[in-house]
């Protein structure tokens, strides 16, 4: 057959998508006169649709997990930023949460001095402090680091910070007495406090029209 | 999906396990099969497939982001499994190309009556015997026909993946192909 050869590189050229439409024409001018051609081309054309048409193989179900298995370890800070990354609020509230003990475990820890919310008629007395009788303190009073003693009164709330309430005082105390000596008390106090004025800050603003 | 793929690859080069996690379940039939079909055996076709995807891992940093990555990861694929070919390859074989013939091979030289006979091939299962055709082929044929007909990737891509010239790559897979019709004809 002395057409074959030129013509078989037309039909891999057609079956490669390259032949142009000259070369088609001439192909299947050619393909309707020569039989043997003709079955050449038919089993070209089986041939390639055998091929694509092979079954889909897949692979076994923990082939990612194998892979992953054998690559070399993954740096630490990244697998965090990931972390972080997948739960912003749970991050976002993890931060709020370190500043927050931070500073207040901060100011927990840095003044062990004494002090008073008022000195005003008050005696200190070492460790103590004393509202001597026949004394009445207007308002709240706030005792760090001490010891209170009340002979007197006083017109408002006590609280006490790392220290007590000496009960075997007579004085008077109009509202309550707030003992606080532990570090989780402390925070839980100050916790209250920053709440109280927000709500406080809530209602300034609820009340404005 | 290419871009996907390319901000994938961005973190995963910034060593992003998971990042690759996507990446080798998107890739891993497509490999695998590739495999498959150069080395005929599914066992070691997941072995070799497994094996790009660690290599590519290693050597990710390499990768150049402004080329295709299925390119670079089925030339890695292929070259791996080519390898293992060559490791286990008989001395002889009846595919081995007749020096100073042009694509005649030691079956030509088989009586004609030994070629498959008919009630053979009907009992075997069609796939297991295009996959057997396709093992006789010398294997520069077999990386072809497996580029070309399991992933359908265009003349350009193959001659990327294998370092070869378009030209080769064409004239390969003509003949390849003829090779499969003689060996496909009687199904």
């Amino acid at each position: 057959m002395a057409c074959k050869k030129e013509y078989v590189e037309l039909m891999h050229k057609y079956l490669d998508r390259e032949i142009t439409r000259d070369e088609e024409y001439s192909l299947r001018s050619h393909l309707q006169s020569c039989e043997a051609c003709q079955s050449h081309f038919h089993e070209l054309k089986r041939t390639v649709t055998l091929l694509e048409t092979t079954s889909k193989l897949q692979v076994s179900s923990n082939f990612t997990e194998k892979v992953m298995n054998h690559l070399p370890k993954e740096n630490k800070r990244i697998s965090y930023m990931r972390w972080f990354k997948r739960h912003p609020i749970l991050s976002a509230a993890a931060v709020f949460f370190i500043f927050m003990f931070g500073s207040i475990l901060s100011v927990w820890n840095q003044d062990s001095q004494l002090s008073v919310s008022k000195e005003k008629d008050l005696i200190i007395q070492g460790d103590t402090i004393i509202v001597p009788e026949g004394v009445t303190v207007e308002g709240d009073l706030v005792v760090k680091n001490g010891d209170l003693k009340v002979d007197g009164s006083i017109n408002g709330d006590v609280v006490i910070i790392n220290g007590e309430h000496l009960m075997a005082s007579a004085g008077d105390v109009v509202g309550e007495i707030d003992q606080v000596n532990q570090v989780f008390e402390w925070i839980w106090y100050s916790i209250k406090g920053f709440f109280k004025e927000v709500f406080s800050l809530a209602n300034i603003f609820w009340m404005v029209p | 999906m290419d871009t996907k793929i390319k901000e994938k690859i961005k973190l995963v080069k910034k060593g992003d396990h998971a990042a690759y996690e996507d990446i080798v379940s998107f890739y891993q039939n497509k490999v695998f099969q590739l495999c498959f079909r150069m080395i005929g055996n599914a066992h070691e076709a997941e072995d070799l497939a497994q094996e790009a995807f660690i290599r590519a891992f290693i050597n990710i940093q390499t990768f150049d982001e402004n080329r295709k990555f299925s390119t670079w990861l089925y030339r890695i694929a292929t070259n791996l499994t080519i390898d293992r070919i060559r490791k286990k390859k008989p001395d002889f074989y009846l595919d081995a190309e007749v020096k100073g013939t042009d694509g005649l091979d030691m079956y030509s030289q088989l009586p004609a009556e030994q070629v498959q006979p008919d009630e053979e091939v009907e009992s075997m299962e069609i796939q297991t015997f295009i996959q057997r055709e396709i093992m006789g082929l010398p294997d520069k044929y077999r990386s072809v026909i497996a580029l070309r007909f399991v992933e359908e990737l265009s003349l350009l891509e193959i001659s990327e993946i294998l370092n070869i010239p378009v030209g080769t790559v064409k004239t390969r897979i003509h003949r390849g192909r003829e090779a499969l019709r003689k060996r496909l004809r009687h199904i």
